[in-house]
């Protein structure tokens, strides 16, 4: 079973959100960056799993620059046989897609898993986008995946419960909560990550469709309105008359 | 030149989401000075209520074998609707369908796609949408440079009122090829309203000690027609169902209303809840940090503070408002 992971970069979730250069780039200084949390905890590990259950590899592939390779070998060590970096600084995930295409499309690979979304700038497009390039089905917002064969079964959230589906390899699926319990590397896979093979490729030279103009930050609330525990039925006054919400 | 909106469909019905969804794309077309038409897939009792949300007509792909949800056949319908309208803009709701299928349809017409918007384009220079980013604590500003533009609305982020108006329905039967998902089984969570459509909702942490005092927040949102929600450790526990965590790792929502009652409000909660219109933070630790994000603020205990306003809310609604 050949696997295909796609893991990107993210702001530590704890990280200070603000903009430079007129409010047009991230403002990276004193910025941790991390595995986006669904594709290491969930796309990463389920793969791993599957591997460890039917053989097989988990490849790992990112675009971005250089910059990017400490997360990189931060899949290795929790257990990803090889990564691949796509040498390409993405505006877009129609971009990041077609670049990912180009490269996966001779590979084989009998799954492609990523994460639901990326926890900065929450597309949720890429899985899709892949899919359709690639010309496979895809499950999103995957809870559970199993398989039997080449044949899957997949939970996948939808309003106001869970739908079971069934695909045939090779599928692209995006993965949410409940997939796999994070791991976390130990000694071991950290020393094996520095010898694994992280492969670097140049992009194909794909364009992007969108661009970003600007980023705004959300207008500061105002103070908060304190109601004395003693009167707290004035609450629902107040939510009724000023909020206007009930 | 025309807009099409897809409208999704839940047991056989036009879903809540799909009417905003709707609302949105008319008002885009108006702006346009092009009409909207609606596309339905699978089978649907109340298509024609588009109408009322600002559709002028209705493509109803209503052929039984449409009524599994394959992202791959529904893109498909998609693009032959887009074909046949001449559609340059397409709309989805960024809901579990809008997830599936639009990164498909924008890939399918090598169209730039802005998923999450929260409000209409600005075409004032380019064309610019404005989507959330950063869990909810920025927006970004996107520019879409293609001819052809894909859109997924966030729900709960414009004007969702029926202006009336009717359309016309019409059967639309575009040749497709295999179905690539099957659907095995539907399991139900609840039948209430899914949490992200909520417009009110209840949510308690860990500040409520354990599960068996639950009770009291049921209460306070069937009284306030709420959902309930809560934070993280509370479903790691299993004091509460993982369907009902909200947060950076859980469901992101934006009611009008957000109760918050014995959570702390840390940045990862605050995440998934900071964009509701109004947030309501009861604490009984004056410096929790919740409350710098919070409209109206109570520092109380929880078990003397919910209580009461179940009473209040039971009065408040007796007394016919
Ligand atoms: C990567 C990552 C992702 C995360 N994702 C999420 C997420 O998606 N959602 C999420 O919620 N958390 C998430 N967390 C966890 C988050 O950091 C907090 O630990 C969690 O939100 C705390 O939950 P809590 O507020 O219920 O509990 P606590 O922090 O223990 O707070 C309990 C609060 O209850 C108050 N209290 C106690 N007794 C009473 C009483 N009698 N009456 C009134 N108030 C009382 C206390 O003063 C306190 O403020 C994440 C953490 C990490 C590291
Ligand atoms: N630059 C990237 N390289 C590789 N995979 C990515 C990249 N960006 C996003 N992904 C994957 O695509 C998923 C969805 O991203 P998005 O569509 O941007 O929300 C992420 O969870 C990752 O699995």
């Amino acid at each position: 079973m050949k696997i295909l992971v796609c893991i990107s970069k993210a702001p530590d979730t704890t990280a200070k959100i603000a903009f430079t250069d007129n409010n047009t780039a991230f403002d990276t200084n004193g910025v941790q960056f991390i595995v986006n949390p669904y594709d290491e905890w969930y796309a990463l590990v389920r793969g791993l799993e599957l591997k460890e259950q039917n053989g097989g590899s988990v490849t790992v592939v990112n675009v971005g620059l250089a910059e990017n390779e400490p997360i990189i070998r931060k899949a290795l060590a929790i257990g990803a046989d090889e990564a691949v970096r796509i040498n390409v600084n993405p505006t877009d995930a129609l971009q990041t897609a077609k670049e990912i295409v180009a490269f996966a499309k001779a590979e084989g690979f009998d799954m492609v898993l990523l994460g639901k979304e990326t926890i900065d700038y929450n597309g949720s497009q890429l899985g899709g986008m892949i899919a359709e390039l690639m010309d496979m089905p895809y499950v999103s917002l995957a809870s559970k995946l199993e398989m039997e064969g080449t044949t899957a079964t997949i939970h996948r959230d939808i309003q106001g419960g869970t739908e079971v589906v069934e695909v045939t390899a090779p599928f692209v699926i995006s993965a949410a909560k409940g997939m796999a319990e994070a791991r976390i590397p130990n000694m071991r896979g950290i020393m094996a990550a520095r010898t694994k093979p992280l492969k670097v490729v140049e992009g194909s030279g794909a364009n992007a469709s969108t661009t970003i103009a600007n980023y705004e930050l959300p207008p500061a609330k105002g103070e908060c309105h304190y109601i004395d525990a003693d009167n707290a039925a004035e609450l629902i006054e107040l939510l009724h008359n000023e909020a206007k919400v009930i | 030149m025309s807009v099409l909106i897809y409208a999704n469909t839940a047991n056989g019905k036009i879903h809540k989401s799909a009417f905003e969804a709707v609302a949105y794309g008319s008002k885009i077309a108006a702006d346009l000075g092009t009409n909207a038409t609606a596309i339905v897939i699978g089978a649907c009792s109340d298509a024609e209520s588009l109408g009322e949300f600002g559709a002028t007509k209705i493509l109803h792909a209503n052929d039984s074998k449409f009524n599994d949800f394959d992202p791959s056949i529904y893109t498909q319908v998609v693009v032959k609707g887009a074909e046949a309208e001449g559609a340059d803009v397409i709309i989805f709701s960024h809901d579990f369908s809008g997830k599936s299928i639009a990164p498909r349809v924008a890939a399918k017409l090598d169209a730039g796609l802005v998923s999450g918007a929260v409000d209409y384009p600005s075409t004032a220079n380019g064309f610019t949408v404005k989507k959330a980013v950063f869990s909810g604590k920025a927006f970004a500003n996107i520019t879409i440079n293609t001819d052809k533009k894909v859109i997924s609305l966030l729900p709960n982020s414009v004007d969702k009122s029926a202006k009336g108006g009717s359309a016309s329905v019409e059967t639309f039967s575009p040749e497709v090829g295999a179905a690539t998902v099957k659907v095995k089984e539907v399991i139900k969570e609840s039948a209430d309203l899914p949490l992200t459509e909520a417009e009110k909702v209840v949510s308690a942490g860990r500040g409520l000690k354990g599960p068996e005092n639950w009770g009291m927040i049921e209460d306070l949102a069937k009284e306030l027609g709420a959902a309930t929600a809560c934070s993280r450790p509370v479903a790691d526990m299993d004091w509460r169902p993982h369907h009902e965590h909200v947060g950076q790792t859980g469901v992101a929502i934006r009611p009008n209303l957000y109760i918050a009652v014995g959570i702390s409000g840390a940045i990862q909660h605050l995440a998934g809840v900071n964009q509701s219109k109004t947030i309501v933070v009861i604490n009984n630790d004056p410096e929790a940090p919740f409350f710098k994000s919070a409209n109206y603020g109570i520092v109380g205990d929880a078990f003397e503070v919910i209580p009461k306003l179940v009473e209040a809310a039971k009065a408040f609604n007796a007394s016919n408002h």
